[in-house]
């Protein structure tokens, strides 16, 4: 056999990766709530799913991107309650409904930026500078809304979040196409190259002539936009602006991006994992309710298992 | 009666080898109480191996140890510590934001009951600073961040002595002093002679061991040259000494056709450079020499774009060129092979494909979307050129050997059609067939019209392979001479030679 052909033989060797070994979690778990819930398989519970499951997505799929630059964002539930306020009070006094979410793209793009900024030019650790600009746009939240929510949305909003698309929630549909835009933009653009490039190695990549600093802006800017188009889909779902929402959805979107394969050091995930991982979270939060399981042991149960995944891929890693 | 009877350290027959060389081979190493010996040699001579088979950092493969004539089985760095051998190295491992008494006792503080008797410390310290004389000079409750680097060094000494050291290390101790503080220095190790502390001296400063040294130990290539008295020698014979290695003529391709000049660098001056200046042409390969620490690779960064330049002009086949990133170096046809490569060549947990294309991906594909068969071919290519061994584009490069992995990091400048490769220490850690590899595929790149500029701390492989050689020292390029006239001697002396004064009139 050439040297050509072997190459070619060994690209197309399967894998066994972490994906895989989340998606055989989500259906053992979906195998024993089926037993146990007479309710689980129904439309109306997997349409639920679905609609809980969109937001969190969109959030796990921009928090993957981060976390393959061996970065993080903690200002993602924060931004996600800005957008959800402003938006709200924006439409409340009448503003056009385009031109609200068009401003809270805008806005939770500049937040990004202003992330990529501190993080790459003052130098600031990705940890601390998201850290304070999660206080910052939980502040501003309260401040606009007075801690009060916000009422009076036009009823087409809800409607969105109600609808339908071809039998699949429409909510669900935003997901999908969200997953499939950054999975292609990771594996089949230059830019995606580089995001990995710079999680494994910056040093390297700056020496290969990479554009560091615009890599590291393009990564948290668009990573403020999802969290953007996450908190005009919370708006839609919550028919209202609640300014606390968004507590907690930081650590939903790491363990998401984790439990599909991403590592914390970088060069490590994808979207497509991501998606999984989001899947994996919704159904224990689900099946918790289903079963009649204490809320607050829902939390437990997630955290218990996010340490235990990345345990045992640690292990694996460590084998092979 | 054995051998090791009356002396502080007896190291008989030492053997260790590294994957691909053999650092060491059957060393003697004797030291009496009360002796200072010098231990000289070029980069690589073995030097610091021997060190750190004494401390315990690396354990021989073969070979004696004795310590006041007991023979340790096993030299780890706890006993080798408990037998009272200690380090003092040019980064002094210190931590700055700690007192001088915690620096001097950590690890070793006097308590009661897991608590710190903040008092005591405070006596022990001052009691080891009086007997190098600086309890005057340095008190124990101040930081160490508020002290000179020489003061540092005191400290270190002190430390050590408060571990009751019978035997203390200086490694290259003095880089970071200046003149007058390396006079308090050596004064402190006179006053540590004659307390009967024996002492080992590493430094490529030779001039300072005829300060205060008994003998001299001469390594080259793991093994030992010789032992001379200091009183009976002088630098020059100690440099003989430490060359004279033999060369691989053979690695000098004659085919190759020197054309234009390709490159050249003009006065460039940065924090560590000082108006330096050198040409590579086409088909050449220039050899660029020095010690550690004289600014080879703060050269070639600042050529690369990768440090910034303070003034100086760069000129890319006849043209002024302004090179202000890595980009811009590369879109110039520049190529940085750099020192390390693992930290700074490499993505390591990336695979082949996408580590030989890094560079290219501007070029291979449409608005930002790869052309995905394109990076396939390309990385198939290099390859195959390079003889890359892998079992598939996929495989991550962490998983690759060393002369594999600077194949790949070759392979990066190929695909992006590099013409002036800047190599750093290319066959660092990488094993003797790996290193064939290399020459030959410095002097393809040659004979195809690229300009090489390689640098090395290793003389034979450049006097072997190279058209000139450019001798850098403190930051400046102070000398050049052709294949012709290849000496390792000569090299060696510009190398090393006067080094201090100069600095220290810069210092001081």
């Amino acid at each position: 056999m050439d040297e050509d052909s072997r190459l070619l033989k060994n690209e197309k060797r399967f894998t066994w990766n972490t994906q895989m070994i989340v998606l055989a979690v989500v259906i053992v778990l979906w195998i024993f709530l089926g037993i146990r819930s007479k309710y689980f398989f129904t439309a109306s519970n997997i349409k639920n799913i679905m609609r809980q499951m969109a937001i969190q997505g969109v959030l796990s799929v921009g928090m993957v991107v981060v976390i393959i630059t061996a970065g993080i964002d903690l200002s993602v539930g924060a931004v996600v309650a800005l957008v959800n306020i402003s938006m709200s009070k924006m439409v409340v006094s009448g503003t056009p409904i385009w031109l609200s979410i068009l401003t809270c793209l805008i806005l939770a793009s500049a937040l990004g930026f202003v992330n990529g900024f501190v993080i790459f030019d003052l130098r600031v650790p990705a940890f601390i500078a998201t850290l304070g600009m999660m206080s910052i746009a939980r502040g501003a939240t309260l401040l606009l809304s007075k801690g009060n929510n916000i009422f009076g949305l036009p009823r087409s909003i809800a409607n969105f979040a109600s609808s339908d698309f071809l039998g699949i929630p429409s909510l669900f549909w935003f997901l999908i196409i969200v997953t499939v835009i950054i999975e292609m933009m990771l594996r089949l653009t230059k830019f995606g190259r580089y995001v990995y490039a710079i999680g494994s190695n910056t040093e390297a990549a700056r020496l290969s002539g990479v554009n560091i600093r615009l890599v590291t802006y393009g990564v948290y800017t668009l990573a403020g936009f999802l969290w953007g188009v996450g908190g005009i889909l919370e708006t839609s779902r919550l028919w209202m602006g609640v300014p606390t929402t968004g507590t907690g959805y930081e650590l939903d979107a790491i363990a998401a991006a984790v439990l599909g394969g991403a590592s914390l050091f970088g060069a490590e995930g994808n979207a497509i994992g991501a998606f999984f991982g989001a899947l994996v979270m919704i159904t224990i939060y689900n099946g918790a309710v289903l079963l009649n399981i204490n809320p607050f042991w829902q939390r437990i149960i997630v955290g218990a298992i996010l340490v235990a995944t990345v345990a045992v891929d640690q292990v694996r890693k460590r084998r092979s | 009666m054995s051998t090791s009877d009356g002396y502080a350290i007896a190291m008989v027959k030492i053997n260790k080898s590294f994957p691909g060389v053999q650092a060491l081979k059957n060393v003697d190493f004797y030291l009496k109480p009360g002796e200072a010996k010098a231990l000289v040699g070029e980069n690589g001579a073995g030097k610091s191996t021997l060190i750190k088979i004494l401390t315990g950092a690396y354990s021989q493969d073969s070979g004696e140890i004795s310590v006041f004539g007991e023979k340790v089985e096993k030299m780890t760095p706890i006993i080798s510590e408990q037998l009272g051998i200690s380090a003092v190295y040019q980064n002094l491992m210190l931590a700055n934001h700690l007192t001088v008494a915690e620096n001097i006792l950590l690890g070793n503080e006097p308590s009661k009951l897991g608590f710190v008797s903040k008092r005591r410390m405070f006596e022990k310290a001052e009691r080891v600073l009086e007997q190098i004389g600086y309890a005057d000079v340095i008190s124990p409750d101040q930081k160490l961040s508020e002290l000179t680097a020489a003061q540092q060094g005191m400290v270190a000494i002190a430390r050590a002595l408060s571990r009751k050291a019978k035997v203390i290390i200086f490694d290259e101790p003095t880089a970071v002093l200046a003149a007058r503080e390396v006079m308090e220095l050596f004064k402190v190790i006179e006053q540590l002679k004659e307390n009967g502390i024996s002492i080992i001296y590493i430094s490529h400063r030779l001039e300072e061991i005829f300060e205060f040294c008994d003998n001299a130990l001469v390594l080259k290539d793991g093994q030992v040259v010789g032992e001379r008295r200091i009183s009976e020698t002088n630098i020059d014979e100690l440099i003989t000494m430490m060359v004279g290695r033999e060369i691989k003529k053979d690695l000098y391709n004659p085919n190759r056709k020197i054309g234009k000049e390709i490159l050249r660098i003009e006065n460039l001056n940065n924090y560590k450079l000082r108006n330096c200046s050198l040409s590579v042409r086409e088909g050449e390969i220039v050899g660029l020499y020095g010690l550690v620490g004289s600014g080879r690779t703060e050269l070639s960064r600042a050529i690369f774009g990768a440090d910034p330049i303070d003034s100086g002009k760069i000129f890319v086949e006849g043209k002024e060129v302004k090179i202000k990133s890595p980009t811009g170096a590369i879109k110039l046809g520049l190529g940085l092979i750099p020192e390390d490569r693992r930290q700074q060549g490499l993505a390591l947990k990336l695979s082949v494909k996408h580590n030989i294309n890094l560079p290219v991906y501007d070029k291979i594909g449409k608005i930002g979307f790869i052309n995905l068969s394109k990076e396939n071919r390309n990385a198939r290519n290099f390859v195959k050129v390079l003889s890359i061994k892998t079992p598939s584009l996929r495989q991550l490069v962490s998983n690759l050997s060393g002369g594999n992995q600077q194949k790949v990091v070759v392979a990066k400048w190929l695909a992006s059609k590099s013409k002036i490769f800047i190599m750093d220490e290319p066959t660092n850690g990488i094993d003797v067939g790996a290193k064939e590899e290399i020459y030959e595929l410095m002097n393809n790149l040659a004979v195809e019209g690229a300009g090489v500029l390689f640098i090395s701390s290793y003389m034979p492989e450049l006097m072997g392979i190279c058209d000139r050689i450019v001798i850098m020292r403190e930051g400046q390029i102070v000398g050049e001479i052709p294949h012709k006239e290849f000496n390792e001697e000569k090299i060696l002396s510009m190398a090393i030679k006067n080094t201090s004064a100069e600095v220290r009139d810069k210092n001081g």
